[in-house]
C-alpha cells in the first residue's frame, strides 16, 4: 500500500474516530488522562504500522484496541498491575469490537453526561464538552470565550479532577434522574450556542465557530437520545443560526428582524427545524426549546414583518410562560403583545413584566420599553430609557444599535 | 503546538538525598523516552547548577557579563523539555508525568509561533 494512502486514511481517521475512540477509552480506563494518553499512543501506533501493515477494515476497533494495549503495557512497566488489578482485569476481557454503531454511540452519550454533570460549575462544564466531546482544544475554546489559554486550562483540569474526587460515573443516568441532568446537557449546549450566537462581550456579535459545534452536539443528542425537547433545541439553533447573514450588516451593526432581508435565510435550515418541531410536537414531550423553536419558526416562515401571525406567537408565549415563568419570557410575550396590539398596550405589558422583578438591569427590557414609547412619539421618555439601556450594554455592536436608535429619536 | 516545560527545583531538595528525590531522578530518563515512544518530544537539556552561569546585557554596544543567574531565587531553572501536544491542557498533562513535577514545579510555556503578531502590551 502507498504510504500517501495510509497517511490519508490515519487523516480521514484522526478527524473522523478521533472523538468516539476518546470517548470508548475514557470507558475502558475509567478516566479522562489515561484516555487521552491512550489516545495519543493509538495514533502514533497507527502512523507506524498502517503505512507498512495496511489500513485496518474497521480503524476505530483497531485505535481503541491499540490504545487499550498500551495503556496495559505501560501500567505492567510502571508496576501498577497490583494497584490497578481490579481495572486491569476489566482491561484484560476480550474487547467486543463495537462494530455496531449504537454501542459506539452509547460512549459517546455517557461523555455527554458526564461532561454536563450538574456537579461542576456551568462554566466548567461548557469549557470540558466543548474539550472532550467537541475535540475543540484549550487555546480555540479561550479565544471563542475571550479567555486566556490558562484560565481554560485550569477550568478543564479542574473539572477532571472534581470527576475523579467525587467518582462522577461515566454513565447515562437512572430514569429518577434523568430529566435533571438531561436539562443540563442542553443547556450546555444552548450556552455554547448563545455565546456563539449573541457574544456577551467583544467587539464581534456571531462566533460561527461556537455556534456551528452547538448544532453539531445538538444532532449528536438528538441522535443519542430521540427526546423531543432536544428536537427542540436543535431547531431553535437551526432557525437562529438560517438568520445569522442578515443579522448584522456589512459594518457588523445589527440589523433588527423588521429590517432583516430574508432573502438571505438559509431556507433549508428553516424547513429541517420545520420538522423537527412538529415531530416534537406530535411526541407530546414538548418543553420550553420546542415553544422557542415554534415561536422562532413562526417568525422564519412570515413572508414578511408585517404578515408575522403575532396572534399566533402572543399564544405560544403564553404557553411558554407556563413551563418556563422568567422574567425574559415575560418580556418577550410583552414585545409581541406589542406587535399584535399595539405600542400602547406593549407598553404596559413591559412595565408589569419588569414590575415582576429581574428585568432592571437587563439592557434589551430597558430597549423594548424605549420602543414602545418611541412609536408612542413620547420622545423624552424614550430618551431616557434608551439611555438606561446604553449603561447597561456590554456589546459593542449592541451599544452601537442603541445610539443609532437614541440618534434617529434626536433627529426624528 | 509546542511547548516549552521550565522545570524549577530547589538544588537542597533534589540533591539532598531523600528517597522521594532520588527514585525521582532515577526516573527522568525513563521519562524522556516515553515522550519519544509517545511522539511528544522535541527537545531536552538539564541545566547545570546557575553557579556555572554567566548573564550578560548589551546597552548602548557595550556588553557587560556578571556570574551568576539572571533571577537569584531558592528554586533553581533545572532543565528545559520542548514538547509537542495538540493543546495546552495535553502539555500540561504530558508535563505533569515529570518526575520533577513531585519534587519542584513545571512551569509549562508555549513556544512562540512567528506566523502569529507580537503581543500588544
Amino acid at each position: 500500500m502507498a504510504a500517501s494512502e495510509a497517511e490519508a486514511a490515519l487523516e480521514a481517521a484522526y478527524r473522523k474516530e478521533k472523538r468516539r475512540v476518546l470517548a470508548t477509552l475514557i470507558r475502558l480506563l475509567g478516566g479522562f488522562d489515561a484516555a487521552e494518553e491512550a489516545l495519543h499512543e493509538a495514533f502514533a501506533a497507527a502512523a507506524q504500522r498502517w503505512p507498512r501493515e495496511g489500513v485496518p477494515k474497521n480503524p476505530y476497533a483497531w485505535l481503541v484496541s491499540a490504545g487499550r494495549f498500551k495503556t496495559i503495557d505501560r501500567w505492567r512497566r510502571e508496576g501498577r498491575q497490583a494497584a490497578l488489578l481490579p481495572e486491569l482485569a476489566v482491561l484484560m476481557e476480550p474487547f467486543e469490537e463495537p462494530e455496531m454503531p449504537k454501542a459506539v454511540a452509547d460512549d459517546e452519550l455517557r461523555l455527554i453526561f458526564t461532561c454536563c454533570h450538574p456537579a461542576l460549575a456551568p462554566d466548567q462544564r461548557v469549557a470540558l464538552t466543548l474539550r472532550e466531546v467537541g475535540g475543540l482544544t484549550t487555546e480555540e475554546i479561550a479565544r471563542a470565550y475571550l479567555a486566556t489559554p490558562p484560565t481554560i486550562a485550569q477550568r478543564i483540569v479542574r473539572a477532571k479532577a472534581k470527576i475523579r474526587d467525587e467518582a462522577i460515573p461515566y454513565a447515562v443516568p437512572g430514569r429518577a434522574e434523568l430529566a435533571e441532568r438531561f436539562e443540563s446537557v442542553l443547556r450546555v449546549v444552548y450556552l455554547v450556542f448563545s455565546e456563539g450566537y449573541a457574544a456577551t462581550g467583544g467587539p464581534v456579535l456571531t462566533r460561527a465557530d461556537l455556534c456551528a459545534e452547538a448544532i453539531r452536539l445538538g444532532r449528536l443528542v438528538v441522535g443519542l437520545t430521540g427526546e423531543a425537547e432536544a428536537s427542540g433545541l436543535l431547531a431553535l439553533m437551526l432557525i437562529n443560526e438560517a438568520r445569522r447573514a442578515s443579522r448584522t450588516d456589512a459594518a457588523g451593526d445589527i440589523v433588527l428582524l423588521e429590517a432583516q432581508d430574508r432573502v438571505l435565510w438559509d431556507r433549508a435550515m428553516i424547513a429541517e427545524a420545520g420538522e423537527l418541531i412538529a415531530a416534537a410536537f406530535a411526541s407530546h414531550g414538548v418543553g420550553p426549546y420546542t415553544l422557542q423553536a415554534a415561536i422562532a419558526a413562526l417568525h422564519a416562515e412570515a413572508a414578511s414583518f408585517a404578515a408575522t401571525d403575532w396572534q399566533a406567537i402572543v399564544s405560544l408565549y403564553d404557553v411558554l410562560l407556563r413551563v418556563d415563568p422568567s422574567p425574559v419570557v415575560r418580556l418577550n410575550r410583552a414585545a409581541a403583545l406589542g406587535m399584535r396590539d399595539g405600542p400602547d398596550a406593549g407598553l404596559a405589558a413591559v412595565d408589569v413584566a419588569m414590575a415582576a422583578g429581574g428585568l432592571d438591569a437587563y439592557h434589551l427590557a430597558h430597549a423594548a420599553r424605549a420602543d414602545m414609547l418611541r412609536r408612542l412619539g413620547r420622545t423624552a421618555d424614550a430618551r431616557a430609557a434608551y439611555g438606561k439601556a446604553l449603561e447597561l450594554v456590554h456589546q459593542e455592536a449592541e451599544r452601537r444599535f442603541l445610539e443609532r436608535r437614541l440618534a434617529a429619536l434626536e433627529n426624528g | 503546538m509546542r511547548y516549552a516545560c521550565l522545570i524549577y527545583y530547589d538544588p537542597k531538595k533534589l540533591f539532598g538525598g531523600s528517597a522521594e528525590a532520588k527514585a525521582a531522578l532515577e526516573q527522568c530518563e525513563g521519562y524522556d523516552e516515553a515522550l519519544k515512544e509517545s511522539g511528544h518530544f522535541v527537545a531536552a537539556e538539564a541545566l547545570e547548577m546557575p553557579e556555572g552561569s554567566m548573564t550578560l546585557t548589551v546597552r548602548d554596544g557595550k556588553m557587560s557579563a556578571v556570574d551568576g543567574p539572571f533571577m537569584e531565587t531558592r528554586d533553581m531553572l533545572g532543565g528545559i523539555i520542548v514538547i509537542d501536544a495538540a493543546d495546552l491542557n495535553e502539555a500540561v498533562r504530558v508535563a505533569g508525568g515529570h518526575p520533577l513535577a513531585r519534587i519542584g514545579a513545571i512551569e509549562v510555556r508555549p513556544v512562540v509561533d512567528f506566523s502569529t503578531p507580537p503581543p500588544e502590551l
